[in-house]
Formats: structure tokens, C-alpha cells, sequence
């Protein structure tokens, strides 16, 4: 390997995060400013870092279109579970003040390449993105609002899955979002998921994957199971692309995969298709 | 365990009930809840998931399509059922048995008993969280009554996959969660050990899930569990499911879907 091509180093005695950059994929230093340039998408590797919920907001829609919706509504807490680390009350009000948005998931009224919308994105730093109770009633409310202004409905997701936290009150969220999911389309309007990673376990098997189109970023996982739980269960190594996006496509699940910087214009295309 | 009166069993104490190889399951339902029996194999796309089984049935002169997860038992049945864990093809044939009885205007009566949808490399390649979300979806719709009975394990999507209706039972010793205790214990206590802990946190029993509007219904069960005595516990379940047809089947259909989406959506809020 040529000096040249090898991945740059942190310079010593500099403090790294001030300058650079970690790619999560490849582990190469890019300088921040390129990094966000590139809206996290390593220039190296390709990887799609996740995203903060209005980071991504602002890279799908018109600037200044996006209205959000029921910032009200935030987590609860039925079962006053507390485990060895603590209370989830406690964690989730730190959660809301260090992410800044009140549940897992940002949902909002915007326009995309002028087309308006209702949009909800999830945010993989709220608790993993899970889908507690607020979750799940912020998506309800996104996809009542969509029949009532008849538009369409957009959800991002980013999600471990059911948020264990809140029982089997978040199990029920899935067939929640689920029937809300099923009134949009019976409204005769397009609903389309975009599956970022991670977006597995609960979150996967409900809204996540049933939309009109699927749409995912590349190398997204995507899954049901755990790879650790499925390894124990067959006994066996998995495929290094196992549970990525090119995977899903390749059996059948996914109608697209779209590089971060093309989802816009390709959501706003295929939103005309759609009679938008 | 069994000489513990009800009131002194423990949330993990009841996991056991739920789980024991004798407690009644969907063969025995057949058996003595069902006049007749007519099995319908197949979900037309990949194959006939044995860990779930479904079919025209009769219960107490009432025509439904009964669903149900299948655990068998003794050790062939269990490895032909893979333990009640359903693979995508389950889900896709319970649906489709659905839409055969939206068509026909039978009612859908389920038996939830699974420790947990199939988490295997085959069922992820067959899409499992599509089958199981498609399902939400379109259970959500259905246009005839649907009777959830959790009768053993409601083990977390894998149960949900066929448990959404408009009326939930759950027998007195049954559990369903979100994950199992000792999965939970092992990812929020990282220890495996405090599952007996993580099954009381959870509030997974019959009468945790009412308070919590969950289930609308607790069947009751002979003392010491269903096993004890499977004959009365079953009537119990016959008893349960016909009362609750009778007033279902008085709903008109579109008030029906209307109840089901109310009672779903009004889940978490508090």
C-alpha cells in the first residue's frame, strides 16, 4: 500500500473530534466539514451514518416547509419500570433534553419539491429509536392527518424495535400503527416507508414494512431477529451481508435502493407517479 | 407449585404454568372444543408451516375458522411444530385462511401459544417481519369478528401476528410480553438470572394485562392450572367464546372495524 492510500490518521495531541470525523463503516478520519458536507455519507466507503430526525428533515423537504405535529405527545411509563440501571422515566426526560424532541419519532406536515406531505422520521438516538407508547401515537396521529388533508405519508424509520421499557404496551403499538397504516392506503393515498439503519425486530414487522414502496439506503439492516439470536438458533455463522438492504431487495422485500443524496428528488418523483 | 393457591403465585411461577408441556394446547382444543375440525394447509406461496395450523371448525354449533399456534406434543410433534414458532408461511397462511372467512362470513376464532416467531436465517429470507406486519394490517380491516384466545405463551410479535381482534381472552395462567423474561433480563439486567425479576417487571399475567386494557377477558382456570384438568378447562374456553360470539355477531360489520381501530389506537394512551 502507497503512502497515499492508506487511511489517514488522527495527528497526535489534537483533539480528534474538534477536526474529524469517524466513519462507523470503515473507520477512516474525515475531516467534519467534508463529513457534513456529505451528510454523513462516507466519502470513502459509502457507509450512511444514521442521521439526527431533523437532520433529516431538512435534507427530504422544501426549507422551512416542514410544520410539526403533536410535539405534545411523549412517552409514558405503565408499567413504572425501573431496571439494574435505573428508572425509564428518568432516562427517557434525559433522553428528550440531550436529543431535543420529545419521542423517538419527529412527525410534521412539509412539502417535498413542492408536493406537501406528512412526514415522520425516527431518531436512532432516542432509546434506539424504539417504538414506546408516544411512538406509536405520534405515527397514528401522522397518518390520520394525511387522510384528513388527503397527502400523502412518508415514515423514516430508524429502530431497534418495541421499546421493552413500556411492556406490553409498546407490542401493541405495532398493531396500533399498523391499523392507522391500513386507513391510509383504504383512503387511496400512498404511503411509503424509507428503512434506514438499524430498522429491525417490532418496528420492521409493523409500519416499517408495508408500504407501498419500500424504499431503503444502501447497507441499511433490516431484519426481524437479532444476528446473535439467529446464530445461537441455527448454530451456525451468518453471511457477512445477511439483514442488509441489498439482501432485502435481492429476496424480494424492498422496491429500491437509494443513495441519501437521490431520496429527495427520488421521493418527489415517484410521488408524481403516485398522482401527486 | 401446584399446592400454591392462585393468589400466592408469582408472575415467573405462572411462566412455568404457561409453559408446561401438559397444559393444553392447540391439539387438545381441537379435540374437545370443536365439533369438527376441517384443516386447510398451505399458504399457496412456499409451503404448509406446521407451528401453525388453521381450518373450518364447529365449536358448540357455531361455524368459525380457528387459527392457532402449534407447540405439539412430545418430542416429534415438537420438532415438527418447531415448538409453535411460526415461520413467515404460518402468518401468510393465517391469512389467507382470514380472508377465506371474511369471504365466507365465518367468524375467526386464534389460540395464541408461541414462544416467539421463528428467528431463523430461512424465515428472515422469507421476509418474517413482512408476514407478521401484513397481518397487523390487514387484521386491523378484517370484516368479520375476530376472538383472540391467548391460551399459553403470548410470546411478543410472533403472538401479535394473529392477535389482533376484538376481543382479547387470556386464560388465568397464560403470559404475554413484549419479550420473554429471560431475554429482557438478559439485555436490560445483563443477566440472564433475573428473569424471575424481569417476568414481575413486566407485568405479563392475565391480570396485569386487564388493568393495563390490554385483554378484555380472563378465563378462569381449574386450581393448580390448566393441566390439572384439561376437560373444565376447556369449557371454560368453550363457555368464554361463545359468549362472546353471540355478541359480536350482533355488531353490523362496519361498526365492528370502526370498535376494532378505537380499541387499537386507544392502546398507550393514558
Amino acid at each position: 500500500m502507497s503512502w497515499f492510500e492508506k487511511t489517514a490518521e488522527a495527528p497526535a495531541h489534537v483533539p480528534t473530534e474538534a477536526i474529524w470525523a469517524v466513519c462507523p463503516g470503515c473507520k477512516a478520519y474525515i475531516a467534519k466539514d467534508a463529513w457534513r458536507a456529505a451528510d454523513k455519507v462516507c466519502p470513502r466507503c459509502n457507509h450512511h451514518a444514521r442521521l439526527g430526525c431533523r437532520e433529516r428533515v431538512a435534507l427530504l423537504t422544501d426549507a422551512g416547509s416542514f410544520k410539526e405535529l403533536n410535539p405534545e405527545v411523549s412517552f409514558n411509563d405503565p408499567l413504572r419500570f425501573t431496571d439494574s440501571t435505573g428508572a425509564y422515566a428518568d432516562k427517557a426526560k434525559a433522553t428528550i433534553a440531550k436529543v431535543g424532541v420529545g419521542e423517538a419519532v419527529l412527525t410534521g406536515t412539509a412539502a417535498i419539491e413542492k408536493i406537501p406531505v406528512v412526514l415522520a422520521v425516527m431518531d436512532f438516538a432516542f432509546m434506539g429509536g424504539s417504538l414506546g407508547s408516544g411512538t406509536g401515537e405520534r405515527i397514528l396521529l401522522a397518518a390520520e392527518k394525511a387522510v384528513a388533508l388527503k397527502r400523502p405519508l412518508i415514515i423514516v424509520s430508524a429502530s431497534g424495535g418495541a421499546r421493552m421499557h413500556e411492556g406490553i404496551v409498546s407490542l401493541m403499538q405495532m398493531a396500533k400503527t399498523c391499523a392507522a397504516i391500513a386507513r391510509v392506503k383504504e383512503a387511496g393515498l400512498p404511503y411509503f416507508s424509507i428503512l434506514t439503519d438499524p430498522t429491525t425486530g417490532g418496528v420492521s414487522a409493523s409500519y416499517a414494512m408495508v408500504g407501498d414502496l419500500n424504499i431503503a439506503e444502501p447497507k441499511a439492516l433490516i431484519g426481524f431477529a437479532g444476528r446473535r439470536v439467529i446464530e445461537q438458533t441455527i448454530k451456525q455463522k451468518l453471511p457477512e451481508d445477511f439483514q442488509t438492504a441489498e439482501y432485502t431487495l435481492a429476496h424480494g422485500f424492498l422496491d429500491h435502493i437509494v443513495p441519501r443524496k437521490e431520496m429527495k428528488a427520488f421521493l418527489a418523483n415517484v410521488l408524481r407517479y403516485a398522482g401527486f | 407449585m401446584a399446592k400454591k393457591t392462585q393468589a400466592k403465585l408469582s408472575p415467573w411461577d405462572i411462566v412455568q404454568i404457561a409453559r408446561h408441556a401438559e397444559r393444553p394446547n392447540i391439539g387438545d382444543y381441537l379435540r374437545l372444543l370443536c365439533d369438527d375440525f376441517v384443516e386447510l394447509h398451505g399458504d399457496r406461496l412456499f409451503g404448509d408451516d406446521r407451528g401453525m395450523i388453521g381450518g373450518f371448525a364447529t365449536i358448540g354449533g357455531e361455524r368459525v375458522m380457528l387459527i392457532g399456534h402449534r407447540k405439539g406434543r412430545g418430542i416429534d410433534e415438537n420438532i415438527e411444530a418447531n415448538f409453535g414458532m411460526a415461520s413467515p408461511e404460518g402468518y401468510r397462511k393465517a391469512m389467507r385462511l382470514m380472508r377465506l372467512a371474511e369471504k365466507y362470513g365465518l367468524p375467526v376464532v386464534t389460540f395464541v401459544d408461541t414462544p416467539g416467531a421463528y428467528p431463523g436465517s430461512e424465515a428472515e429470507a422469507r421476509g418474517q417481519a413482512e408476514a407478521i406486519a401484513h397481518n397487523l394490517e390487514f387484521m386491523s380491516t378484517l370484516k368479520t369478528p375476530i376472538i383472540v384466545v391467548v391460551c399459553g405463551e403470548g410470546g411478543s410479535g410472533g403472538a401479535l401476528g394473529i392477535a389482533v381482534g376484538d376481543r382479547i381472552l387470556m386464560l388465568q395462567n397464560a403470559v404475554y410480553s413484549v419479550i420473554s423474561p429471560e431475554g429482557c433480563a438478559s439485555i436490560l439486567w445483563r443477566d440472564g438470572t433475573k428473569a424471575a425479576l424481569a417476568a414481575e417487571t413486566l407485568k405479563i399475567t392475565a391480570g396485569s394485562l386487564k388493568e393495563l386494557g390490554i385483554i378484555d377477558e380472563i378465563v378462569p382456570e381449574p386450581a393448580g392450572g390448566a393441566h390439572t384438568d384439561p376437560a373444565a378447562a376447556v369449557a371454560a374456553v368453550k363457555k368464554a367464546v361463545l359468549a362472546n360470539l353471540a355478541v359480536l355477531k350482533k355488531l353490523p360489520l362496519d361498526k365492528l372495524v370502526e370498535q376494532r381501530y378505537a380499541k387499537f389506537s386507544a392502546m398507550g394512551r393514558f
